[in-house]
């Protein structure tokens, strides 16, 4: 809270004790002057019309309807307009749709504003039950629509829950604001557990794993800080910043900015994407042109589905396999020039867009125990040039490792592929010439031939255990394909590991086609990301399934109610292998290298890592919570009875999930 | 399977087959039983990474149908140097190997995908 004016401290005090209090604040003092659009562009549209649109373009506020309709004036307690109200202000001209939140105290002030003064609308509040269930939510949902969401936490509490979400965003490059109530003033926060709940820095928690964070000390600074918080995070590379927000800020009436000016709403205007270096550029595409088999890596490189278009037009120019890594729908799969990873052994130049860890494509590591710890083998030739292009690539953090190892490349363009990619496309045009053209048609030839042998391969591995009981991965994911298939769906998660199916035999052309990873690894992501995609996809009039994970749904199933209770149609089809599976191979591999059986206690998985005996009754579960739901499916032939009737549930608007018993992957 | 691996296998195979390592396969007391590998197939944890029917899938090589011969499969087991971890004698009697041997063995062919409609979508 401002330091500046003790009487609303005091105002503010008095109202938590249950004094009136003589107000002082003005109605002048507190009209904003908004300016930003209330539907803002991402970054890189560049829709200026939008930003000149009139404020009368947005929704009455509640100030305008308490004119309109003569509404009496404030309680004299408060003294004034809520500064809570004002934030309401400046968070509506961003135009963001939903807001999931677990409630707490220390935002009850903007909650409150929120859902009366601003109406709950734009942002909707979502009720959620779990802090990293909304910053789940909010993480699915960006990936569905392009738009980031605002989530509110309990700044001590409620952040701490919500951290694992965070780290997600961070290393998945999606935007998100979090903002976390706190009560700074230890003379005069109410004690207790309000006091409990507080810290000197909220905001430190998240810090290493968010691109940036402020602690606004007024309310111009709250908006100075939220636009500015809005942009860093819609500027490639995307990620999640934090905004800690004051209770008595919150709750204190507004009052002139400190120099008398009136409260004002910075315009907001998107920052374009940082775009490779010409020389750089020009570099890359003489080494593709000149390449005899050049091979082309995506990883997070379709950060719009814009880039799947330009990514498809330099693969043909140059005949260059395309592997798709499958953080993002970067490629159609159904394209002749889609290959399995395992092209890159044998390729002389690798473009690599918006990598994670290019140390991986180049290199192999090992489980095997050799000297305790594993073992690293080269894997591509020892000749390969490689070029790479990532928005991320020079790490801005210390602390946590997501930026894996450090991997030599030949040109290194610290810019965002996807707008790097049409200037790539001119310079390779232009570096083509007619002696290559034979070769480049030659190549296009081969892969056409290679790709026709690999999905026939493909779809008889499937074919493996096809009647099996528990059901085969293969079987899962071909069975729930073939009744979502004719509809605009969207796999808005695959969490628990079902051997890639869904991106090796699902028709994926769309950039919705498939939401991709986690990004951090962190455990409980598919069940919020599913329900945040979904509700994303709701509003898009697209159909979303989700591969659920039975370990990965119960880290925070209460988003399951979440989905009930705002009506967010979602077909959950479970991979319920009953265990932690990836643990259970950890150890067991643990226990061969020490050459020791395993003690499996009963469970069919070492000790903690089974989740049998007794087995959990997911559809149970979710029905208690408000879903339609059917199981344990463990017979293949029932398998698409039960999708066709939860399908027609989630068509009505409602979640639906199947429990299926299935094999390990 | 990793170029370590390979040299490993054939130098524990060559050396097998010179010690009448093959003996596993005519010793009577080696008699193999399917139904007893399917338990220990599941016992010793081989369905975690090679699933329930040695289908394979992200986390192990397909074993079944048509298994390697059973010198290799023995080989293999307790040599590997590569992403599977081996199996000592001690963790893994010879005898349970030779009944998962006979267990792999007794899984039927699987179908052409063709004849499958789902697998052509
Ligand atoms: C922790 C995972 C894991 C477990 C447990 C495991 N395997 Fe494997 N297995 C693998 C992997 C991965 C490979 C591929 C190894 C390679 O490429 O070098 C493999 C390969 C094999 C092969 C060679 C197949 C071929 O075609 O070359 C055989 C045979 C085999 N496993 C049998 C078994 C048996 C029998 C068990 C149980 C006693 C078992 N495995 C347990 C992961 C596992």
């Amino acid at each position: 809270m401002s330091p500046k004016d003790e009487s609303p401290k005091a105002n503010r005090r008095q109202f938590l004790g249950g004094v009136i209090a003589a107000g002082a604040a003005t109605a002048s003092a507190i009209t904003p002057r908004i300016s930003n659009a209330a539907d803002a562009p991402a970054a890189g549209e560049h829709n200026h019309a939008e930003h000149e649109r009139a404020p009368a373009a947005l929704p009455p506020n509640g100030q305008t309807i308490a004119a309109e309709t003569m509404a009496p004036p404030p309680l004299p307690r408060l003294g004034g307009r809520a500064g809570s109200d004002f934030m309401v202000d400046v968070i509506k001209t961003l135009g963001i749709k939903y807001l999931p939140a677990n409630c707490a105290s220390s935002f009850r002030a903007i909650h409150e504003s929120l859902i009366n003064y601003g109406g709950n609308t734009m942002p909707e509040y979502v009720s959620c039950m779990h802090e990293e269930s909304a910053a789940g939510m909010a993480h699915g949902y960006f990936k569905a629509t392009g738009k980031p969401l605002i989530t509110l936490c309990h700044g001590t509490v409620g952040l701490m829950h919500a951290t694992m979400g965070v780290y997600n965003a961070f290393c998945d490059h999606v935007p998100m604001i979090i903002m976390g109530g706190n009560d700074a003033d230890a003379a005069t926060r109410p004690p207790g557990v309000p006091t409990i709940h507080s810290a000197q820095d909220i905001n430190a928690i998240v810090r290493e794993f968010t691109k940036w964070d402020d602690t606004p000390t007024s309310l111009q600074h709250f908006a100075q800080s939220f636009v500015r918080g809005y942009k860093i995070a819609m500027t490639p590379p995307y990620g999640p910043v934090a905004i800690s927000l004051d209770a008595g800020l919150q709750q204190e009436p507004i009052k002139p900015h400190h120099a008398g000016e009136a409260l004002y709403i910075p315009k907001y205007v998107p920052t374009s994407p940082p775009q490779g270096d010409s020389g750089a550029v020009k570099e890359a595409a003489r080494i593709l042109v000149d390449a005899n088999n050049p091979v082309i890596v995506a990883d997070r490189a379709a950060r719009t589905p814009a880039a799947i278009g330009l990514l498809v037009e330099l693969a043909e120019l140059l005949q260059a396999r395309v592997v798709d890594l499958g953080n993002r729908m970067n490629f159609p799969n159904t394209h002749y020039l889609t290959s399995p990873p395992g092209v890159t052994n044998a390729a002389d130049a690798i473009l690599g867009l918006e990598m994670t860890d290019f140390w991986a494509t180049i290199n192999a590591y090992t489980d095997n125990g050799q000297h305790g710890i594993g073992e690293n083998n080269r894997k591509a030739r020892p000749d390969v040039r490689l070029i790479s292009i990532g928005a991320a690539t020079v790490p801005t953090r210390a602390n946590y490792q997501q930026f894996q190892r450090f991997q030599y490349v030949d040109v290194d363009m610290a810019a965002d592929a996807e707008a790097t990619l049409p200037a790539l496309i001119e310079a390779v045009k232009s570096a083509l010439n007619s002696a290559r053209k034979d070769a480049i048609v030659k190549r296009g030839e081969a892969a056409r031939k290679a790709y026709a042998e690999y999905m026939a391969r493909t779809r008889q591995e499937a074919a493996l255990a096809w009647d099996a009981s528990p059901i085969s991965t293969a079987r899962l994911c071909m069975e729930t394909y073939a009744q979502i298939k004719h509809m605009d769906w969207s796999l808005v998660a695959s969490e628990g590991n079902v051997s890639n199916w869904p991106q090796r035999l699902w028709a994926m052309e769309k950039h919705h086609h498939s939401l991709g990873r986690s990004g951090g690894y962190g455990v409980g992501y598919g069940a919020p990301a599913s329900v945040g995609g979904a509700l994303g996809n709701r509003d898009l009039g697209r159909f979303s399934v989700s591969i659920q994970s039975d370990g990965d749904l119960m880290f925070a199933p209460g988003v399951l109610w979440t989905a009930a209770k705002h009506k967010i149609p979602l077909l959950s089809v479970m991979h319920n292998n009953r265990a932690y599976h990836q643990e259970v191979m950890h150890v067991q591999r643990l226990a061969n290298f020490r050459d020791r059986p395993s003690n499996n206690g009963g469970d069919s998985g070492p000790i903690g890592t089974s989740i049998m005996n007794p087995d959990i009754e997911y559809h149970e579960l979710a029905k208690s919570m408000g879903w339609w739901a059917k199981g344990p499916i463990k017979d293949p032939a029932q398998l698409a009875p039960a999708l066709k009737e939860a399908i027609e549930v989630v068509k009505s608007g409602h979640p639906a999930l199947l429990n299926v018993w299935t094999q390990p992957r | 399977m990793t170029k370590l691996t390979q040299i490993i296998l054939r130098s524990a195979l060559g050396s097998m087959l010179l010690a009448g390592g093959a003996a596993l396969l005519c010793n009577p007391a080696f008699a193999q039983s399917a139904e007893k590998g399917r338990e220990a197939f599941a016992r010793n944890g081989c369905w975690q990474c090679h699933g329930y029917q040695g289908q394979g899938g992200a986390a192990g090589l397909k074993l079944a149908p048509d298994p390697k011969p059973l010198v290799y499969f023995e080989a293999f087991i307790r040599n590997s140097n590569g992403p599977m971890p081996p199996y000592s004698e001690k963790i893994l009697p010879k005898q349970d190997l030779a009944d998962i041997h006979a267990y792999l063995s007794s899984i039927a062919k699987t179908p052409d995908y063709k004849t499958i409609p789902l697998l052509n979508q």
